[in-house]
């Protein structure tokens, strides 16, 4: 399909690219660019005058509950709500229903999500069988199955020596190791250790559960150097460690959740469920270090941390509630409240959501690996258009996943997505 | 943004639930306690009802198993001629894997004015009387480690029966604080209600260090802890955290935080011993503490149904 970009201010972080130009889409790849494109006879022309082109969004940490909730077709809603939030390429973690631990898993995930022809998926494949810490997965098969990487969830792996054999097996073919750094015992609690949750009579999690884990990685990755990516950064001194391990030069990247970058503990209220999360928002010095952590680039990414959690299972106690909120459609509101906030340029903003991500995941995007995240002619057609200023209220109805909790329900956020184009389709058109 | 005004009380600022001491006046908490004054003498009448809740259904649902607790909410809500349901959630419907809320709206349907919540979850009641319609009323009988606020508010009822007022008292509570819902309430209401020295003492394990943000100073030492102290509340000990991680032993507990009559003699001379119960003899208290002239135990029994119905008729004379 040949689609026109028209009029729009077109960002590409990447290359430091910010001008007012028309792009010009054929084949399934950016063909031409620039202020007139001659000689192109569009079937479809996208008018984004007064609206920034950006290359299409990528999201390290989106759950589409598949395989586990085919019967309330999960996946068709929560791919068209990525698409919707100018999600192009999502990474889905393991912890599915059953696990991505078999090739066969990651197949039929892969297939029925080419079908729908949205957003690419990259899945994560299990680091260890079920999850359970224990025996490795098949990685290489995993690998060829379109696995990018491996990782655990939220399941810590308790035993040590375990950890340090996933690092040795994927640093032997390159894999990437993802990892949500915090210590099994320590990280037991509902809500983040503090005064809050000794008011309220909550368990906590206590940062040491976050630098523990840390500290426990650094040092297998000095004897063992293997491709880690921390997923969602919690606290302040986990994210001086990681600054600290980043500048000794070890392998690792890292994201940070849009819930982490805007919340803190006392957003709670009155025990509200939607701010059950995992990891538990924590206080106003580990949100302010995040923030920084995320505009100075230590934060390689920003992430939905999306988990469309059913009605019956947030309606339950604070403990009792599932943890997680939907944010596909949030992620790049957010990012942009964030920019608004503490000064940041859009094309920064942009490239926490585009190239940071794209970095993270490098070489396991083959082909792939020189455009996704980028606008570069000749590069993959992934594109978000949308209008910067444009604010609308977060409600249940205007949603399309079919998760309808958030802790930002009744916000007003900045940006609109007007045109989503996935792999040179139109996969999301508001005009 | 959503602005959530404190769920206890209606636009007018009147008690509509009994959740949790923190957040409330001094000037509520004072009319609990002077209304419960009124409530004593009903005890010793010959007729022990007053119509207050007549026609009124008050329901006790305990998710956690009470004697105490529920039979004094029980003996309260009858005085105040109300209908008593009591259901042993523990063992039916919950058990068959009915939602906490779909129990709530059964039970609704079945035209109930008054929830009394016991639940092993902190905040459970707040979800309750979020979810009941604006005629009915929750009050906490105990919500995980959070609340207990009907307990509260006996103590401080008995305090102020044996000491008159709160503003130059001292008071210590001793024990595994970390899981005390009595400690948390017991905390809020004596700040709340003017009392300027609160102490929390026990080991570390078992007295988080950021209590001190609730107003009270933490002391791991118990003679630093009840030293002229007006005011001792022992805390009960749960058997499955008396040996483990958090504490060696039971033998070992009461060797350094166990109240004995020696120990005592570091409280002031007319220092109360006070005890939500049950207790455990040898273990937080010496038995000749806990049935000696010091201890008021038994009168904040007593003491616990007048407050209690002076909660239910506050509660049901307001509406949302």
């Amino acid at each position: 399909m040949k689609i026109l970009i028209k009029s729009g201010r077109v960002i590409d972080p990447a290359s430091g690219m910010d001008a007012q130009q028309d792009v010009a889409i054929a084949g399934g790849r950016i063909v031409a660019m620039g202020p007139t494109i001659p000689d192109f006879t569009p079937e479809k022309t996208v008018d984004a005058s007064g609206a920034i082109v950006a290359p299409g969004l990528i999201d390290l940490c989106a759950r589409l509950r598949e395989p586990g909730f085919e019967h309330e077709s999960m996946l068709e809603s929560e791919m068209a709500a990525a698409v919707a939030g100018g999600i192009t390429s999502l990474v889905c973690p393991p912890d599915t229903d059953p696990v991505l631990d078999e090739p066969g898993l990651v197949d039929m995930l892969k297939f029925r999500t080419k079908k729908l022809r949205q957003a690419r998926v990259f899945p994560l494949g299990a680091l260890t069988r079920g999850l359970k810490g224990e025996i490795l997965t098949e990685m290489a098969e995993l690998t060829e199955s379109g696995c990018v990487g491996f990782g655990q969830a939220d399941v810590p792996i308790v035993n040590t020596q375990v950890l340090q054999r996933t690092f040795q097996y994927a640093a032997s073919f390159g894999y990437s190791v993802w990892l949500r750094p915090q210590d099994y015992w320590l990280g037991q609690g509902v809500a983040a250790s503090g005064a809050l949750a000794t008011r309220m009579g909550l368990s906590g999690v206590p940062v040491a559960a976050e630098v523990i884990a840390l500290q426990t990685i650094f040092e297998l990755l000095r004897g063992t150097p293997a491709r880690v990516h921390l997923c969602r950064i919690s606290s302040a001194k986990g994210l001086a460690l990681i600054r600290q391990a980043k500048a000794e030069g070890l392998p690792i990247t890292c994201d940070v959740s849009v819930h982490n970058l805007h919340l803190i503990d006392v957003d709670m209220g009155y025990y509200d469920a939607r701010l059950r999360l995992q990891p538990p928002v924590r206080q106003q010095v580990d949100r302010d270090a995040l923030r920084a952590g995320l505009a100075d680039g230590t934060i390689d990414a920003l992430v939905s941390d999306h988990n469309p959690v059913e009605a019956d299972a947030k309606n339950l106690p604070f403990a009792q509630a599932e943890p997680g909120g939907t944010a596909l459609e949030l992620l790049l509101s957010l990012a942009l409240k964030w920019g608004q906030t503490d000064g940041i340029p859009d094309r920064q903003v942009l490239r926490a959501l585009t190239r940071g991500p794209a970095n993270v995941l490098g070489q396991s995007l083959g082909s792939l690996q020189d455009s996704l995240g980028q606008i570069v002619i000749g590069g993959v057609a992934d594109i978000c258009v949308f209008n910067p200023t444009d604010e609308w209220v977060v409600s249940d109805g205007s949603l399309r996943s079919q998760g309808k909790h958030t802790p930002f329900s009744g916000y007003a956020l900045p940006g609109r997505v007007v045109t989503t184009i996935a792999g040179g389709f139109v996969a999301f058109d508001s005009q | 943004m959503r602005i959530q005004r404190n769920p206890q009380l209606n636009a007018n600022g009147e008690l509509i639930h009994l959740l949790s001491t923190e957040g409330l006046s001094k000037d509520v908490l004072t009319n609990i306690l002077d209304t419960a004054t009124n409530f004593v003498s009903v005890s010793d009448r010959e007729v022990k009802k007053v119509p207050l809740l007549r026609g009124k259904s008050v329901f006790n649902l305990f998710f956690e198993n009470s004697t105490r607790t529920r039979t004094t909410f029980d003996i309260a809500a009858t005085r105040l001629s109300a209908d008593v349901i009591n259901l042993d959630i523990a063992r039916s419907s919950a058990s068959k894997g009915e939602s906490l809320l779909d129990t709530i709206d059964n039970l609704s349907a079945m035209a109930a004015d008054i929830f009394v919540v016991r639940h092993n979850e902190s905040g459970a009641p707040y979800l309750i009387a979020q979810h009941v319609a604006p005629h009915v009323h929750v009050v906490n009988a105990g919500d995980g480690r959070h609340a207990h606020p009907t307990q509260a508010l006996l103590d401080m009822y008995t305090i102020r029966h044996f000491k008159g007022d709160f503003s130059n008292l001292s008071v210590a509570i001793v024990g595994d604080v970390l899981h005390s819902r009595v400690a948390r309430s017991n905390i809020h209401a004596l700040t709340t209600l003017g009392c300027p020295d609160v102490r929390v003492v026990g080991p570390k394990t078992l007295v988080p260090g950021d209590m001190a943000q609730m107003g009270a100073r933490v002391c791991n030492d118990l003679r630093e802890g009840i030293s002229g102290v007006d005011v001792v509340i022992a805390l009960r000990l749960q058997n499955e955290r008396m040996s483990g991680a958090l504490l060696p032993s039971a033998q070992e507990f009461f060797k350094s935080y166990g109240l004995t009559p020696e120990r005592m003699q570091w409280a002031k001379p007319d220092a109360i011993v006070m005890h939500p119960g049950p207790i455990n003899r040898g273990v937080e208290i010496a038995s000749a503490v806990a049935d000696g002239p010091q201890a008021v135990i038994l009168s904040q029994v007593t003491f616990g149904i007048a407050v209690r119905m002076a909660v239910m008729s506050i509660v049901a004379s307001h509406d949302a």
